[in-house]
């Protein structure tokens, strides 16, 4: 793992060498929900950006002072209290991208990356490391969001940002879009291959194996033991 | 740190995370209420301008909403009431006012409206208001879940389908959600509302699709599949609003002249 004690370290770490998505497999949920565009995957990032650093920043203020039998459910109601005030800006500023996300920007207080931060980092350091901790894995979330995104939109509706690249065959151009695309499952593929070239990258990120097949020691006779 | 498992600081700091929480939540719903209803308001507009296709890019929804005319319609007579001000009358509101709407027996609460239906409704006219091009009329009803709330547009004969389309629904996304899925909103245009010589409604959603040999197809939609209880509730609410207690009456008067010239 590279260094996590600078600014730098924090905010550039989880985004290839412990990607919370990628290495960890967290928040996958929202990752097939809300990629099926890219200015939808770039809004739930900046959601999740601005959710993480900040249940990040008071959890860690507050650190001291939890008692630890109601430890998750302070952290809860830090984390569903910022959800619900991110939910109101978008619906203030950003009002047809909060039409398109739906409930899933609610949902980002059921993302385990969030949760999973607060527990782990901020309950630890201090809450201006915590801050950058949450925006380096917000960042981590968003990459992933939006690589992913860019490949369905491109793949499902021959787009980017709503851009048309390729012109699709509804429209009287020549590509036939790539149904599979449009629907949630399709982002398990483009996760599983953004993973495969993220470990060839990084070969370290392969995790050992837990079992290991050993070759069979004792041949047996085609008759049996007896 | 042991201090910080006793009850009492346990409950302090419970106490004092759910009232801080609270407020934030709270300052942040009552300060940014103004500006989401003006968004809500300019979605409203949008979509009666996108339900009548009159949506034109590089003009401002304010401006191309000029061009409509809005007028509140007596639902029992058919008549326009000019004595209320279209602008300010909230139709949704007024079926809390027992002088502005009457109560609905079950069988005649085809919609899901709770038991009451409001006397007054306001319509939008494309065109020449005493000759329409096209006429927006509100319509909702209960889906699975939640209460639709959106418009149809019909035609200046009073039957001809324009589009519908619904601004709010909470229905199961992705199933019964469809409801807004432009392709599916594509299958309502030109589809009829009324037989030829009747006053009741044939429009409805029918499972297996629609083709061109199907019977009577000219009234009928196919269903979103997956969600029976939203497709009924969109048959329901046509049933209801097209009917004696919607905007039959008033329909009619379009539906006589066309049928006489």
């Amino acid at each position: 793992m590279a260094k996590t004690d600078t600014a730098r370290g924090l905010l550039t770490t989880p985004i290839f060498q412990n990607n919370p998505i990628a290495l960890q497999i967290l928040g996958i949920c929202s990752a097939l929900a809300v990629t099926n565009s890219m200015s939808t995957s770039l809004v739930m990032g900046l959601a999740v950006i601005a959710v993480t650093a900040f249940s990040n920043m008071f959890v860690s203020l507050i650190r001291n002072h939890m008692p630890s039998s109601i430890r998750i459910i302070i952290q809860m109601t830090i984390i569903a209290s910022l959800v619900i005030v991110v939910d109101q800006l978008l619906r203030a500023f950003a009002y047809d991208l909060s039409k398109q996300l739906s409930v899933f920007v609610g949902l980002i207080i059921t993302n385990c990356i969030v949760m999973g931060r607060a527990e782990a980092y901020a309950m630890q350091n201090g809450p201006v490391l915590s801050f950058l901790d949450g925006v380096g894995n917000g960042l981590g979330y968003t990459f992933i969001l939006l690589a992913v995104g860019f490949f369905r939109e491109l793949l499902g509706s021959g787009s980017v940002f709503g851009i048309t690249i390729m012109q699709t065959v509804n429209n009287g151009g020549w590509y036939v879009p790539n149904g599979l695309m449009l629907l949630p499952p399709s982002a398990f593929f483009v996760i599983g291959l953004l993973i495969w070239a993220l470990r060839s990258f990084n070969p370290e990120q392969v995790e050992s194996n837990e079992f290991k097949i050993t070759t069979n020691t004792k041949p047996r006779t085609a008759e049996g033991s007896a | 740190m042991a201090s910080n498992d006793s009850i009492k600081k346990t409950l302090t700091v419970a106490l004092s995370l759910c009232v801080v929480c609270s407020v934030v939540v709270s300052t942040a719903a009552v300060a940014l209420r103004p500006t989401q209803q003006q968004n809500q308001e300019l979605d409203r507009k949008t979509n009666i301008l996108q339900v009548a296709n009159l949506m034109e890019p590089g003009r401002s929804v304010e401006q191309q909403f000029g061009e409509i005319t809005q007028r509140v319609v007596d639902l029992r007579s058919g008549e326009y009431a000019d004595d209320i001000d279209p602008d300010r009358f909230d139709q949704i509101a007024s079926t809390q006012d027992p002088a502005m709407s009457r109560t609905l027996s079950g069988s005649q609460d085809q919609a899901g409206l709770g038991g009451r239906v409001e006397n007054y409704a306001t319509v939008y006219l494309v065109g020449d208001p005493d000759n329409p091009d096209e006429i927006i009329l509100p319509v909702r009803g209960q889906g699975l879940w939640s209460l639709m709330l959106g418009y149809l547009a019909l035609e200046g004969d009073g039957n001809t389908v324009v589009g519908l389309s619904f601004y709010e629904q909470g229905e199961t996304p992705g199933l019964g959600g469809e409801v807004d899925n432009p392709r599916w909103k594509s299958l309502w245009p030109g589809k009829e509302i009324y037989p030829e010589g009747s006053d009741e409604p044939a429009i409805r959603l029918v499972k297996g699709g629609v083709g061109s040999n199907t019977p009577d197809a000219e009234h009928k939609v196919d269903a979103l599949s997956g969600a029976t209880l939203t497709s009924t509730g969109v048959t329901n609410l046509l049933q209801f609003w097209m009917g004696d207690e919607g905007f039959a009456n008033y329909l009619a008067r379009f539906r006589d002249t066309s049928q006489g010239a």
